[in-house]
């Protein structure tokens, strides 16, 4: 866990119990899931990996999880209740205990989802203590986010322009940049980018991206 | 204004004739460039949502998902102690309240931790009726209580995983101290001494929960965590000072925390977890 050195990393976050790393870092990887696939989820397949597979009912994860693709934030009180929600409103969900291998972290979590125009996503995360959490894969690609900043991501094929034309997009936006994370299957393949920024970019920024790109998304910071 | 050591925290508050809770808060101001009022105003929501935790702890029927936990804060709530006062007995019983609340899913402050939510928000409200202050005076409270966790962190840890329960129950007992010392008059000094001798009581505390579920004992340990910050605050109001100085018993509590086996540090692969019927509850739920 990092260094707290803030009033409210110390008092806070306000939260669903029991446990920052298993249930409140568990809403806000499902928000952060919902906010990428960028429409309402219908279907879900969630695998749990190491200690989540262990303790993650006892814990909530399962029902955190739902919630947070559900829009729920870690401290909606209807986190509780969010299986029978999502059943109630149709979304599909399935868990599975699995083994990703020992590279991945221990709280590391897979979701498999679907949106309702039939879009799929594969997103890997890590809950990696406190209520903090990075996402580590988008459809099998290595990126890195946090969630905790306004961020862009795209999803797009390996050719020049794309990170120079993004990078002076922000720069034009007056956009401070945090951290920017680039990487692709194989030269010439697909890619991912993620930006993380210290303010909101405009959202003519997305309709300038995406005819350079598969995805574009541009995320709020999500506590 | 900057601070990363209780004595830097201490001689801040001293050469400004003000109170550490306010320092913490000036400090937070400027750090996250926003007004003074913005930020206390995020400590106040913060409270109201501890203020309900602790009357739903000790008024409801709590079960947590796993029923491993609940109930026990109101039933202590309900009976006359035997040897502790009913003041103490019952914020002991608003202690476990909070912790039950976090148990059962409901909606909590982490304080420093989500498993060790109770302690504060317990002994700032025995503060708030014993010594009749109005909620300005709590709030102020939690800045002190903040900034001490905010130190503990930075020169130690507050996670069980990586420093054992002293660092989430043993730093929440030193903030709420740290806290009552302020509230009841204490110097920023004495708030330093409450701060040193409630974390040597705690020091070697490891995170064993059952089942790896934040319930036993965490449950019971927002209790215990409670009595000795109350004991640590009485001390250094009393005069009574810590041998070894605050900032060197926080940088004791890393030391302990990193000779922790990893077994006792919230793997649950030790101590009450380990324990034959630790084992059997892990199965049972698993
Ligand atoms: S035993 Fe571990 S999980 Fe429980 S309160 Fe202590 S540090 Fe937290």
């Amino acid at each position: 866990m990092g260094k707290a050195d803030s009033v409210f990393e110390v008092i806070g976050p306000i939260m669903i119990g029991p446990s920052s790393s298993h249930t409140a870092a568990a809403v806000r990887i499902g928000q952060i899931s919902l906010a990428v696939m960028g429409e309402p989820v219908v279907e879900a397949i969630i695998q749990l990996h190491g200690s989540y597979a262990l303790t993650g009912k006892g814990h909530g994860t399962d029902k955190a999880i739902i919630a947070g693709l559900l829009g729920y934030d870690a401290a909606d009180e209807r986190i509780k209740k969010s299986l029978a929600i999502a059943k109630e409103q149709g979304m599909k969900v399935k868990f599975q205990n699995v083994d990703l291998g020992e590279d991945y972290h221990p709280n590391t979590l897979r979701l498999l989802i679907a949106g309702t125009s039939g879009t799929h996503f594969e997103i890997t995360a890590v809950s990696v203590g406190g209520g903090n959490i990075s996402i580590i894969e988008i459809n099998g690609l290595p990126i890195y986010l946090s969630g905790e900043y306004h961020t862009l991501i795209t999803i797009h094929n390996d050719r020049p322009g794309i990170v120079a034309k993004a990078s002076s997009l922000i720069a034009q936006s007056k956009v401070n940049i945090s951290t920017m994370h680039v990487s692709r299957q194989r030269r010439g393949g697909l890619a991912a980018m993620a930006v993380e920024m210290d303010q909101p970019l405009p959202p003519s920024v997305i309709s300038e991206l995406e005819d350079q790109a598969q995805i574009v998304r541009i995320i709020p910071p999500i506590y | 204004m900057y601070y990363d050591s209780m004595k830097q925290l201490i001689r801040l508050a001293g050469r400004q004739k003000k109170c550490i809770g306010d320092i913490v808060l000036a400090v937070e101001a400027e750090q996250e460039d926003e007004s003074p009022s913005t930020i206390r105003g995020q400590m106040v929501i913060s409270w109201e949502v501890m203020k309900l935790a602790l009357e739903r702890g000790i008024t409801e029927d709590i079960r947590s998902v796993s029923g491993l936990s609940g109930g026990d804060a109101k039933l202590l709530f309900s009976r006359e102690p035997k040897f502790l006062s009913s003041e103490v007995s019952n914020a002991v019983a608003r202690a476990l309240g909070v912790a039950e609340v976090n148990a059962s899913m409901g909606r909590i402050v982490a304080c420093p931790t989500a498993g060790s939510c109770g302690i504060v928000p317990a002994a700032l409200l025995l503060a708030k009726e014993k010594l009749e202050l109005d909620e300005a005076a709590i709030i102020k409270a939690l800045f002190t209580a903040a900034g001490i966790g905010i130190v503990c962190s930075l020169n130690a840890s507050i996670s069980g995983a990586e420093g054992g329960c002293q660092a989430e129950c043993g730093v929440a007992a030193a903030m709420a101290a740290g806290a009552l010392t302020e509230l009841a008059g204490g110097s920023p000094t004495m708030v330093g001494h409450a701060v040193a001798l409630t974390l040597s009581n705690m020091l070697g505390l490891v995170c064993d929960p059952v089942a790896g579920l934040v319930e036993v004992p965490c449950v019971l340990r927002n209790g215990g965590a409670l009595m000795q910050a109350l004991l640590g605050a009485d001390l250094a109001l009393t005069g009574i000072k810590s041998r070894i100085p605050v900032d060197e018993v926080i940088g004791a509590m890393r030391e302990v925390g990193e000779a922790l086996p990893e077994s006792l540090r919230e793997t649950s692969l030790g101590g009450l977890a380990n324990t034959p019927t630790g084992v059997r509850l892990r199965r049972k739920l698993a």
